[in-house]
Parts: C-alpha cells; structure tokens; sequence
C-alpha cells in the first residue's frame, strides 16, 4: 500500500485532503468548544492566516518578493469600512474590499513587471507603497478626509465599523459566532481555490516561470502577463483578508499598511513553509499566538521574542515546519511498511516546492 | 559567401526561405559579437554552426529567439519581421531553442517540464498526448517523475530538448547539445537530430567534429562575428581558413 504514498501526485492530494478535513473541523468545532473569546481570537487568526496565504501564493509559487503586501491588506480592509458605512448592506463592500487592491495590483503590476524592473527592487517598490499608503492614510485626520459619510480618521481610523450581514438583511449583522463561520469559512474556500488555480495550467506556468523565467518565455509564455495575474490574485486575497480584520475587532487603522504588518506576514511563509499553502496559514496562528502570550508576560520584550524565535526558524529550519513535518512523516510511514526500493519519496520531498 | 543573393536553396528549399536575416549587427559597448551577418534556412534544412569560442554564435541564436535586440540588420520567419521581437513571441510562430546551459524547470519532475511546454493552447487530452510520445520519444518515461534538478547534465539536456520538441516548433535552435554527454548519448543525439530532420528544420551549434560529421549536410563557419565560409561538411572542414581559426591563426 505504500506505492502511491511515494507518488507525488498521489501525496499532493493526500495533503490537500488532509488540510481540507482539518479545516472543516476547525470551522465546526470552534464554536462548539471556544468560549466567546477563545471564538474571536480564532477569527483575528483566520483573518491573518487569509494573509498569510496571500502571502504564501506570490512568494511561495510566484516567486515575486512583495515585501508590501500589507498594502493590499489594508486598501481591502479600508474599502469594506468606507463602502459598508455608506451602503449598509455588506454584500458590496465585501466585493469592494477584494476588487479595489485586486485593481490597484493591476496598475502597480503593470509597471513593475512591464516596466522589466528586477526582482530586488519590486521588493523595494512594494515595500515604498505600502509606506506611503500608511503615510497617506494617516495624514487623514480631520472630519474634511471623508468619502460619503465615512470619516477616514487618520491615525485614529475608522471605529464601528459594522460587521457582515447575510446578503440583503443589513439591519440584522452577524454575531460573533457568525463572523467566525463567515471568517473560517472563506479561509477554507479561499484555500480551496488557490490549490485549484495552482493545479490548473495558468498555476503549473506560473510556478514554471517561477523556476525558470528564461525557458517559460523560449517556450513561448508572457511571464509579465502570468506574474501580473498572479500579483493580482494575491492582492485580492490580501483584500479578503483585510475585510476580515476590519470584522474582528470592528475597526480599521492606518496601521494595517505598517511595516510591521508586511515582516509579519513573511514571517508567517517562513516559519510555516516558504512553497506550501498550509505553511503559511500555520505560521500566522502560530507567531498570533505567540504575540498573545509574549504581551502577557513582561520578562522580554515582545518584539525582541519574535525575532529570536524568526532567527531560530532560519538557522535552524529554513525550509519551515509544513516541509519538515512532510518528510518526517514520510519517513515514518516508510518505516513502518517497509518495501524493497521505497522509490526516492523521501529525497524528492526534500526540494519538493522547498525553493 | 554570403552575399546577398536571392535564396535558390542547397537541396531544392523553396524560394521563400524560413529564416533570412540581413546583415545582423550586435554590438556590446565597444565589441562587436556579431558583424553584418547575412544567413539564410530553408524549410526543413538542418545547418551546422560551427566556430571558435567567441565567434558569436550563440549571440546570433539570442538574436534569432529575441532574447537579444540586434543593434542593426533585419530578421524575417517567412513572411513575418521578427527583429526585436518578443522571445515569447518569436517562440509563438514556431522557434524551439535549447540553450547552451541548459534552461530547465529544475523544482519540477520531468513530466511537469514537458507538460508546460506541451500546454500552450493546446486542449489537455492533446497536451497528455503530446507529453507522453515525446517521453517516450526520448526514453524519458523511466526518469518522468524525478525532480529535473537532481538529474545528471546529460540527462538535463535531453529534458531540455524534451521541452523543446514538446512545443511543436517548425525551427529548433540547438546550442552545444551533445555537450556533457556520454559516447552513447551523443550517437543517441545525432540520431534524434536526423530523425527530426525528417520534418523540422534545425540549425545546430557544436564543437564536437565528430558530431557534425554525423548529422551535417551544409555547414556556416562563424568566426569573429562575421561569416568565414559557407560549404558542405566536407568542403569545410577540409578549408584550410577553417582549421587555422580553430588553431587559433586567423584568417586575413
């Protein structure tokens, strides 16, 4: 029975499944066991781990160092607070949150990938914008800084901010335990999605021209076009991801742009696993959790804390957890079902994705 | 040699040719790698470029697959102006290259690389049967799953040229292929070249002599950036201006 576990597609599955069944019982589970605190720190996690994945794709697979995806973190979450103030019902503004970073990645992608600048400076271009959004939106304040009857706030933001409702029903938001399913739920759907987009032909190309841009061109592909995309459908997650925030705690600051806000996100595709999806989304809860318990305790300082355990994670696992937990389970279940030639399973999952 | 004379074609090629470039200039800063050079392929030709290290060769391949914008000269695929084209492009109307270093998808198994290269527009039934004819074409069905970048040189190269065929190209460029293989592999090299002959038109770059004995019918001398001579196999390299290039004298 251990001949397909050696098989790559067969395990890529496997893992998609398993992902898939942890998720679901997360996002059953939760409400039936958490407290409403336990339930609304949950939902921050899946509103970050929704980052984290946004993240993951254009680093992991795409291969292009966005260092300011905090900028489309916080253009979604400012699009849903301002759209759903002035609206109501929330339906809109959810679609608003993820097409407004999706179409400012189109105009910034455009130059950028177009415009042939090199890897190193997209991460310095990215990172430039995000600064700048956070500048701009913080020079906001002041009732004169409003769109419709939204006030931007500067640095103070935009407080109550109302939560989602069903379709239709504005009068009636959800409760903390809907937001959860509504949060927990479109992180498992958006999960979904990106491993469908990454199993299509538009997802092989984008991880080829990943591994080679060269020969994806010779063979005849734009990688412009496909980095472009791939920009934008990350953009659009980071988006998603930001009208969660906005949910969580009900309020939205200029912060979501900061420049802690994008090192943490790569922090999280690190510490999880630069090449998976589930790394990331790992990472997030892992490092949310640790901020939590470092802010509880006063014998080191928190931002210290996290960089030793980031310093830790590149010394000591580079490639993160998702791979070395892969190969180690590998390991043991080729141990335990010893077959003559257990293929190369083990030495192919080491570069598998690892890049 | 290669003045501009209208194509007539070695070996009765149709009038219009494949590839016709018209004095090709590329210039680096102060140094010329390749100077005014007139080339021409017929349809379903395969040409041999051979030359000292230097000679401009690959920088005239970089030209014709766009990856290099030639400072002057103008390039024409059949009826189509591709000078200063994009490389995926000129990839789209038809042109195949292998690299001199071999460019591969070294993070996926050798299916996957032939698959994205089979893929373009093309539906997936059609795209699983192209993958598996060249797989098999070039006995890499043993190896399909292993990751490309743990594979040996030779190995590499034939999942390029892989890659390359999988595309469907009407010319195929290749750079230096039977560098870094084994005798066996080089002969299995020389046969593939012919079999595709059959339909393909190829221009191949070597420095292997023997090799070119193997597959070569006519053979462009490149030296210096310019054309040296432009002969069949055995007149060339029975030149005596040919060997003293390679010896390192050069000619006037």
């Amino acid at each position: 029975m251990t001949i397909p576990l050696s098989s790559a597609p067969w395990r890529s599955a496997a893992g998609f499944l398993a992902t898939l069944a942890l998720g679901l019982v997360i996002l059953f589970g939760a409400p039936r066991t958490l407290d409403t605190f336990g339930l609304v720190q949950w939902t921050g996690f899946a509103a970050l781990a929704m980052f984290g994945l946004s993240q993951g794709f254009i680093w992991g697979f795409a291969g292009v160092m966005s260092f300011g995806q905090a900028a489309f973190l916080g253009l979604g979450g400012y699009a849903y607070a301002v759209s759903v103030i002035n609206i109501g019902d929330s339906t809109v503004p959810v679609l608003l949150a993820i097409a407004v970073p999706m179409l400012f990645a189109a105009i910034l992608g455009y130059f950028m990938f177009y415009g042939r600048i090199s890897d190193a400076y997209i991460g310095v271009i990215t990172l430039t914008v995000s600064v700048i959004l956070f500048q701009l939106v913080n020079a906001t304040s002041g009732s004169q800084y409003r769109i419709g009857t939204a006030e931007l706030g500067g640095f103070n933001g935009i407080p109550a901010i109302p939560a989602l409702n069903a379709p239709g029903f504005p009068d009636e938001p959800l409760d903390n335990e809907g937001i959860w399913y509504a949060a927990m739920g479109a992180l498992v759907l958006v999960y979904v999605l990106l491993r469908a987009v990454l199993a299509s032909r538009f997802g092989r190309v984008v991880v080829a021209i990943r591994e080679n841009e060269t020969r994806a061109q010779l063979i005849g592909y734009d990688p412009r076009l496909y980095k472009l995309l791939a920009f934008m459908i990350a953009a659009g997650v980071a988006g998603l991801a930001g009208c969660l925030y906005a949910n969580w705690g009900g309020f939205i600051s200029p912060t979501v742009f900061g420049l802690s806000m994008s090192a943490q996100v790569i922090i999280y595709v690190l510490v999880g696993g630069l090449g998976t999806l589930v790394g990331p989304m790992l990472g997030a809860v892992l490092i949310q959790a640790l901020i939590i318990a470092a802010g509880s305790q006063s014998l080191l300082d928190s931002n210290l804390g996290l960089g030793l355990v980031l310093d830790g994670f590149v010394l000591l696992v580079p490639q993160g957890l998702v791979p070395v937990i892969r190969t180690l389970g590998l390991r043991l279940l080729q141990r335990r079902a010893p077959r003559p030639g257990p293929a190369d399973g083990a030495a192919g999952l080491a570069t598998e994705r690892a890049r | 040699m290669s003045a501009a004379l209208p194509p007539t074609g070695l070996g009765g090629a149709p009038l219009r040719p494949l590839i016709e470039a018209r004095g090709v200039t590329m210039r680096f800063g102060g140094v010329t790698a390749v100077a005014g050079v007139d080339f021409t392929l017929g349809e379903v030709e395969l040409r041999c470029l051979i030359g000292p290290n230097g000679a401009g060769k690959s920088t005239f391949f970089k030209i014709l697959t766009g990856q290099l914008k030639p400072t002057e000269g103008r390039i024409a695929l059949r009826d189509t102006d591709i000078t200063g084209a994009e490389p995926h492009a000129i990839a789209r109307l038809g042109v195949g290259i292998k690299t001199q270093v071999p460019n591969v998808f070294n993070g996926l198994s050798v299916r996957e690389n032939v698959f994205v290269a089979a893929g373009r527009r093309k539906s997936l039934a059609r795209t699983r049967a192209i993958v598996d004819e060249t797989l098999t074409r070039l006995s890499l069905t043993g190896i399909a799953d292993r990751m490309v970048g743990q594979l040996a040189h030779g190995q590499r190269q034939w999942v390029e040229i892989a890659t390359v065929l999988a595309q469907e190209p009407e010319l195929i460029l290749l750079d230096e292929p039977a560098a870094g293989m084994t005798h066996e592999e080089v002969h299995r090299t020389a046969a593939l070249i012919r079999e595709i002959n059959r339909t393909h038109a190829l221009i191949v770059v070597e420095h292997d002599m023997p090799f070119i004995r193997m597959i070569a019918k006519t053979v462009t001398v490149f030296n210096q950036g310019r054309i040296l001579v432009e002969d069949s196999v055995d007149a060339v390299l029975a030149d005596r201006r040919v060997r003293d290039v390679y010896l390192g004298k050069q000619a006037g």
